[in-house]
This record gives C-alpha cells, structure tokens and sequence, in this order.
C-alpha cells in the first residue's frame, strides 16, 4: 500500500539530494577560491530559510514575509556572543568604558545593558540563536493563528513585523550596532574565525547543518503531519472537523520555519562575519522568498536549488550589470509565479524527468514508455 | 457527565444566532434521543445548515444552549467537539483532493490528532485494516490509491461519509448528503445511510421526501429560524402551518 | 516639562502639534485611498502602489520643468494640471498591469502579492535609469510655499492646507463612486458575488480593470501631491507600503470611513509620540501598537458580520 510515500526521499529528490552533496562537498570546494567558496557559504545559510518556506508557504499555505526577522534574531544572537568575545577588556583598552562592544561606547554608554549579559556565554548563545526566534515565532503565531488570520493579511503583518524590526534596531544604535550591524567579529571561543580555513571549515558545518535540516524538514514532510499540511491548504474547515486544532498545526509549521531561517542567520554571522538590519528588512524577506519560489514552493530540494542559484545570479548579475539585476529580479517575482509557479522543481518534474527516464529505458532496451511518460512523484506535482 | 434527568443525547434549548440583527435562528429547542434518527426539512433559508453550523462550532450563537451528553458544546472549538463525539458532513462535498483516498480516511482515524501524535504516527495494521473495512463500506475499496480530486460527484459524498465514520461518532450531522447524486448512486447511498444510522444519533438535512420518510425517526420543521411543527412524518405532513408554508404562496 | 513656555506658546506649541498631526493624517488618507479601492473591493495586494504614487510625483515634476520652460506665464496654476496628467498616467499603467498581470492571479492573492512586488522592482529601475538615483525636488509655486498667520504664534502652512484638502475632497470623491454611483454598485456587487454579477449583465472584467486603474490614479495624485511636502527619489514608494497596507488593513478592508478613521488614530498616534521620544521610537510604538490591535481584532476596526 502506498509503497513510494512512504520512502523519506521519492527517487528524484534522493537525485537531486545526492547531486546537491556532491556539488556541496566536492565540486565547490576543488574548484573555487576561497573567496568564491565563502560566498556560496553565505548562499547556503540562505537555503536554510528557504527549507523552512516549503513547509510554511508551500506545504501549509501560510507566506510569511518576515522570515528576515528570524534570520535576523538568530544572527544576531550569534554576532552579541562573538562581539562580546571581541570586546574584552584588553581589546577595547582605548574605549573611554573597555570591556563593552564599540558602538556601545560610541553612543556614550558606560555599562552592558542586562540582556546582553547571558551573551557571554556560548551554551546560552547556541540555544538562544534557535529558542528567541522560535519563541517570537510562537507568539506570532499563537495570537494569529487562534483567531484564524491567515493568508495575505498574515503576509502584510509579519511584513509589518520586518519593518518594526529594522526602525528599532536602527533606532536604538547603542543597543544594536544600529543600521551598520554588529561588525568586527573576531573569535569563537578563541578560535580566529576571519582565517581561510576557519571560512573554509565553516563552509563544511554550514553544508553540513544544510543537510540535517532538509533531513529535518523532509521528515515532516513526510509524517502525518505533512498531509495534514496539504489537506489544511485545501480544506481548512474539514481538518477541523477531521478533529484537528488547525491553530496548533499551523504554530508548528511556522515555528519550524522560524527555527530553520535562525539556524542559516546564525551561521550567516559566522560565514560572513557580521550581522546588520540589511539582512532583517522587508526587501531581503521578501526576495527570501523568492528563493523558495524560484527552486519550487512544493519542492525542499528545489528551494535549496533556487537559493543557491538565485544568489549565484545576483552576484554575479549585480557586479558585472548592476541595472540589469534588478530588473531581472523583477521579472523572476512575476515570471516564476505567473508562467513557473512550481519554480524548477516543477520545471524538472514535468520536462527533465519524464525524458531522461524515456532515455533511460532506451538504453535499457526495456521497459514502460507509458511509465516514463508520468510526471514523477507526488510532492513535485503541480498543485493549483 | 450525563444527569439522570436527561436521556436525550443533545439538548438544544433557546438557541439563537443574530447576523446584525438579522436572526437567521430564533430561540429554536430540540431534544434527540439516543439512536434517534432526526430530520430537519424547511424552506430555502428556514436556518437549517445554520442548526448544524452552531451545533458543530462552525458558527458561534448569540445566545441559548447546546448539550451533547450533558456537556456544553457552544464553549468548545470545533475538533474539541469532534473528540467529544460528534460528526458533520458538509452540502458540498468536501475531500482533500491533493490526498488519496487512503490518506484521506487515515486523517480522519481517531488517533495522533495532536501536533506531535501526527509527528510521530505510524501507519500500522490497525489503521490499514479501518481504513479498508470503510473503503469496503463506501464502495471504495478500489480507489484507495486514487487522489481525492479524480473522484466523482458521488464517491466524494461517501469519501466524506467515510471519513466521519473512521470517527466513529455517537452523534452524525448529515447536510444533504444525496444531493447531486444519480438515481443509482442515491439508492446505494439509502442503502448505506440506513446502515450505518444503525447504532448512532443522526440529523439529517434533506428535501427529497421520499427519501426523508424513507429513514427519519421524527422530523423537525424549520421556518424563518423557528420551529414550526415536529413530530412523525405522517404528523407534520398533515400540520396545516407546515402545508400553508409549503404551499401557501 | 512644559515650565518656561507662556500659556500663549504652549497653545501654539499643541496647535503647531495638532496641525502636524492632521498633515500626517491628510497624507495617510491620500496614500491609504487608492488601495482602500483596490484591496477592499478586489481583495489584490498590490505591492507596487508605491510606486505607482512616485511615478505621480515624477509627472508632476515633469509637467513642472516643462511649465517652467515652455508656459512660465501658467506656472502658478500648473499643479492641478499635473495633478491631472498624474492620474492620468498612473491609471493607465495600472489598466495596462491589471490586463497584462493581474487578472490572471485573481484566484491566487498571495501570489498577486509577490508578482506586484516584482513590477515594484522593475518600476524602481526605470525611474532610476531615466531619473537618476538622487532625489528630485519639484519646484512648486510661490503661492502654495507660503504661510498663513493665525495669530502672532500660529503660523499655518498653505501646503498643508492644500493637501488637507485635497485629501478632503479625494476622499468625498472616492464615496460617491464607490457608494453613490451605478459604478461602485457593480463594483461592490462583484466584489460579493462574481458569478452572479456577471450573470446579471455587469462587465465584471471591465468593472475591475477600470477599478484597478481608479485606484491606481489615486495613487498617482497622492505621489503628485507629495511633491509639494517631500522630494521624490526612485525607492520612495517603498517607504510608504507597509504604512498605506496597514491604514488599510487596520481601518477594516472594504470600509472607506474605516481607512479614514485608522489614518486619523495612527497618525495622531505617530505624531503625539513623536512629541516625547525620538522619531523612530515613536514609529515603531505606533506600528506595534497597530499590528497588536490586528493581532487581537483582525478584522481591523469597521467590518461587517456577516452569515457565513
């Protein structure tokens, strides 16, 4: 019964997973300098909010535009540590209060206000970088959720939320670095993260984090909770009257989504060496989004995907063309949602696939034409 | 808690729901009685879906009272009531169409309804040999693999039956549940309505007579939100304020 | 805190508050107008509304230099003829987006939203290659720049005033069509019931391009009045969307006394704030304040119950 739901990866993900480690793991590494390799490190901590898009956005039909704010919150809680790491007494001897971050004493502050005390611990840290934006997510979540907003007023709000985010943290400049971010991050419990191979190492734990989150998010996917995802997109009152509190689902859903965007914000931090209200903003949580739209809304493997080159894109649109860049990101939001808006897993599931299993049986010399002819697995079809 | 008073399984009483002054139920009681089979018939817009609406928490009444087996249903949300034992299917069939068929009855099984009973819920013998015994019930033993949307009309009526029956509930809300259908697909459906009323309380929304005398217990007559006649079919068929309704102009 | 003001300066203080207030409100009223049209009678987010009220400002720079060039001897009165031009233009690009763009996404509002931030971004680009990247500044005539006296303390600015009326009379304009014209009943009707409508002989397809680009106008003339408070850079609009969606959203999607009455809480909000902490602070209490209420009240301050 059912034999090929209930495998984690249907054959053409576990395809395009292994082709992802290769080029992960291997390709970039041989074939890029250091620098061209930590900026793909910069590209994969955006993969980590697009996985958590499929499941909010595609799987659940919830399109939050205030993933930046996760992001954002989790690198942030990762910069306060590595800053304060920074800051010490010795380091900022010519600072008119030492021991604080440099900002701080810029702005005519002469103490660590209270919240930026846990900070200095780095088993606090780690779990703050997941639980704070988690945490914000559930309030969110709970007060919206409860009372059923959902749909292009969920967008508009937690928009709203990116805003407030920016303007505060901008505002209180002594607090939060202001609109440069905290900047000048140096060691991680005493290991010199601006070296090239600290940046390279990262690169690896990056990639790797990378994939236990698609391992993560693919098991929820696939368990009972991912159908009810999908059926919840389709027929909201029907689940309820299956006997599910949609609320909860969806607090979840959004939950995870949040706690992935924290995890690639943290590791944005590390990977690049700072964290500033740019990342936070309503333009970078919306073009997040578009990342997963690009790879495919439905598709995990395919928002990874759509990080990756959407990014490539843009660097290397925006140093040789600037004007063009946006222009063509322009054109990606309406062509992807207009002509693609399955994005390139959809593109792959109804064009690639069926001809390169036809190839295949042909070089076989065997097999179902009529087979090959089926546009493939389940979660890759076009859903409208 | 039931009293001792009580033998009915849900109690209405006073019910009533405003829409901006607009009473679409007005202080309306009835009481069911444990296997009673109840239809509801009325005129186009008498408030008959808006009754299963309130009882089921779809739609929050201004004022009145619910009881399911001595318990106040109008506090409770909508899957707490499902829990506490009572099923609605809509007038429109409404199926998850993305899901096989399979899948759409194991969402409805009774069990790992909250987030982490779903993380964790494993798909064993129990759940497939429900899941077939049901299909067999609704004539869809050979469609489980078939995703929601590629059935018709009428197997999406009794997917939707399906599913409240995989919920085993003691109390079954049906909203016209033969609309729509062929001549052919409306005797089975009789057929299996009458069975599965069986061991349960139900409440039918209907307006074929036929079929109306064919399976009620009693029947309650709607008219402008208030209760107008109730009684047997025979009784209420012969009312003269059900005739001047139906008839009158 | 208010020691060492005289009772006269500390009237003219609050009135001189008090008339900020009603500016920042005058202005919300103009920006939150033309979406009130489109998203609470066609239920389409249009991201790029912005933008269509900063292409307004550019025409009414335009229509400025070739006053100043061509008919000096009209430059006193050629706002309103920009004015014009500006919903003019503005309302065509918004018939040709709604044909070329949006009535396709009808069904699908999240992904109207995403599609419409793209026409954002492409907008943006061309105001800046035809433009440039700084900001312009529209030179306005003499008589619109200067001040009223109240009294030796009051002094009221006659481009306050202005706006204030224009976002009068805008509005009043807006409630006869959408409620006291046959037009805004077809609107209104589809807006309840598409099918029916269409089977009662309204073009609904019609009805909502011309909506579209309705609203679209209004929010050309907003960016033209704008000019005359603001200089106009090609990424302006997109300070103003999350401000004009939550007017919109705040005063209860479909209610035009509703977006008026959210403008006027928020702005006075924003303003009173803004008199005892710093400008962002106070921006940012306001707005969560707002996004608290919604979180408690979706339904945004007027909205109808309605038999579901």
């Amino acid at each position: 019964m059912n034999a090929t739901s209930n495998r984690l990866f249907s054959p053409a993900e576990f395809v395009g997973l292994a082709v992802l480690a290769v080029i992960i793991f291997l390709i970039l590494p041989t074939a890029l300098d250091n620098f061209r390799l930590n900026l793909f490190g910069k590209y994969l901590t955006y993969a980590f909010v697009a996985i958590g898009l499929v499941l909010c956005w595609g799987a659940g039909g919830i399109l939050s535009l205030g993933q930046g704010v996760f992001f954002g919150l989790g690198g942030y809680c990762m910069a306060m540590f590595l800053k304060l790491e920074a800051s010490s007494p010795e380091n900022t001897a010519i600072q008119s209060t030492p021991g604080i971050p440099d900002f701080m004493d810029w702005n005519q502050l002469t103490e660590l206000p209270w919240w930026w005390e846990p900070f200095h611990s780095l088993t606090f840290t780690l779990i703050a970088v997941v639980a704070v934006p988690v945490a914000f997510a559930f309030v969110i979540g709970y007060a919206m959720f409860t009372r059923r907003v959902g749909g292009v007023y969920f967008a508009i709000i937690t928009q709203s939320l990116a805003a407030i985010l920016t303007i505060l943290i901008i505002g209180q400049q002594g607090y939060t670095g202001g609109v440069n971010g905290i900047t000048d991050l140096r060691t991680l419990n005493g290991w010199d993260i601006r070296t090239d191979s600290a940046k390279d190492t990262l690169y690896f734990v990056n990639g790797g984090l990378l994939f236990v989150c698609i391992l993560l998010a693919q098991l929820i996917r696939k368990s009972k909770l991912g159908r009810i995802l999908i059926a919840m997109r389709d027929q909201e009152n029907r689940v309820r009257f299956s006997g599910y509190d949609v609320a909860r689902f969806k607090m979840f859903v959004f939950c995870a989504g949040a706690g992935f965007a924290a995890v690639g914000g943290a590791m944005f931090t590390l990977q690049v060496g700072f964290m500033s209200p740019t990342l936070v903003g309503i333009v970078p949580s919306i073009e997040m989004v578009i990342f997963c739209a690009v790879g495919g809304r439905l598709s995990i493997m395919g928002a990874v995907y759509g990080a990756l080159l959407v990014n490539l894109a843009k660097t290397t649109l925006s140093e040789s063309f600037p004007e063009l860049w946006l222009l063509g990101l322009g054109a990606l939001f309406i062509g992807v949602v207009m002509a693609f808006p399955n994005g390139l897993a959809g593109l792959y599931a109804e064009q690639v696939q069926p001809r390169l299993a036809s190839l295949w049986f042909r070089m076989r010399g065997t097999g179902k034409p009529e087979d090959a002819g089926r546009p493939a697995a389940p979660d890759l079809e076009v859903a409208e | 808690m039931s009293t001792a008073s009580s033998s009915f399984v849900l109690e209405v009483e006073r019910l009533t729901v405003s829409f901006d002054g607009f009473k679409a139920v007005d202080n309306l009681s009835f009481y069911i009685e444990p296997n009673e089979c109840r239809v509801i018939i009325g005129p186009n817009g008498a408030g008959k879906t808006t009754v299963l609406d309130l009882i089921c928490g779809r739609t929050k009444a201004t004022s009145g009272s619910v009881t399911f087996k001595g318990r106040e249903l109008l506090s409770m949300r909508e899957d707490q009531i499902v829990h506490a034992g009572v099923g609605r299917k809509f007038q429109t069939p409404s199926v998850y169409e993305d899901l096989t068929v399979f899948e759409n009855l194991e969402l409805s099984y009774p069990k790992g309804h909250g987030v982490f009973g779903a993380l964790t819920f494993r798909r064993d013998q129990a759940v497939r040999d429900r899941v077939s015994e049901i299909a067999e019930t609704i004539f869809l033993a050979d469609q489980l693999d078939e995703k929601g949307a590629f059935l018709s009309h009428g197997q999406k009526q009794w997917l939707e039956i399906g599913m409240l029956l995989i919920q085993d509930p003691e109390l079954l809300m049906l909203d016209e549940p033969v609309a729509g259908m062929s001549v052919a697909e409306r005797e089975k459906t009789a057929d299996l309505l009458k069975r599965i009323i069986e061991d349960r309380s139900v409440i039918v929304i209907e307006h074929d007579m036929g079929f109306v005398e064919n399976i009620a217990s009693r029947v309650t007559v709607l008219h402008q939100g208030k209760m107008l006649s109730e009684g047997s079919m025979e009784r209420v068929k012969n009312d003269p304020k059900v005739v001047e309704v139906y008839l009158g102009h | 805190m208010f020691d060492g003001y005289s009772s006269s300066e500390l009237v003219a203080i609050f009135a001189m508050q008090g008339f900020a207030g009603l500016i920042l409100f005058s202005v919300f009223v103009l920006m939150a107008l033309g979406l009130a049209i489109i998203f609470g009678q066609m239920g389409v987010i249009n991201m790029a509304h912005g933008e269509f009220m900063i292409l307004g400002a550019y025409v009414t720079y335009l229509t400025s230099i070739v006053f100043a060039d061509y008919a000096p001897a009209f430059f006193e009165i050629y706002f309103f003829i920009a004015m014009a031009l500006a919903f003019v233009v503005s309302g065509a690009l918004g018939l040709l987006v709604e044909w070329a763009m949006i009535r396709h996404l009808y069904r699908r509002p999240l992904d109207t939203l995403l599609a419409t931030w793209g026409l954002s971004l492409i907008l943006q680009q061309i105001f800046r290659s035809v433009f440039g990247a700084r900001e312009v500044g529209v030179t306005i005539p003499d008589w619109i720049m200067g001040s009223l006296p109240l009294t030796d303390f009051i002094e009221v600015p006659i481009n306050g005033v202005f706006v204030m009326v224009l976002a009068i009379s805008i509005s009043l304009a807006v409630y006869f069509m959408m409620f006291r014209s046959a037009w805004g009943m077809q609107v209104r009707a589809i807006n309840q019931n598409r099918v029916m409508a269409g089977a009662t002989g309204i073009n609904t397809e019609w009805t909502d391009r011309l909506t579209f680009g309705i609203g679209c106008g209004v929010a050309g003339v907003a960016g033209s009045a704008f000019t005359m408070i603001g200089s106009t850079g090609p990424t302006a609009g997109q300070l103003y969307i999350v401000d004009t969606f939550l007017v919109v959203v705040f005063g209860g999607a479909g209610s035009l006394v509703g977006t008026i009455a959210s403008a006027l809480s928020i702005s006075q909000a924003q303003s009173v704030l803004e008199f005892f902490l710093s400008g962002s602070m106070a921006k940012v209490l306001t707005l969560l304040t707002v996004v608290g209420i919604l979180m408690v009240r979706p339904q945004g301050l007027f909205a109808l119950k309605l038999r579901k």
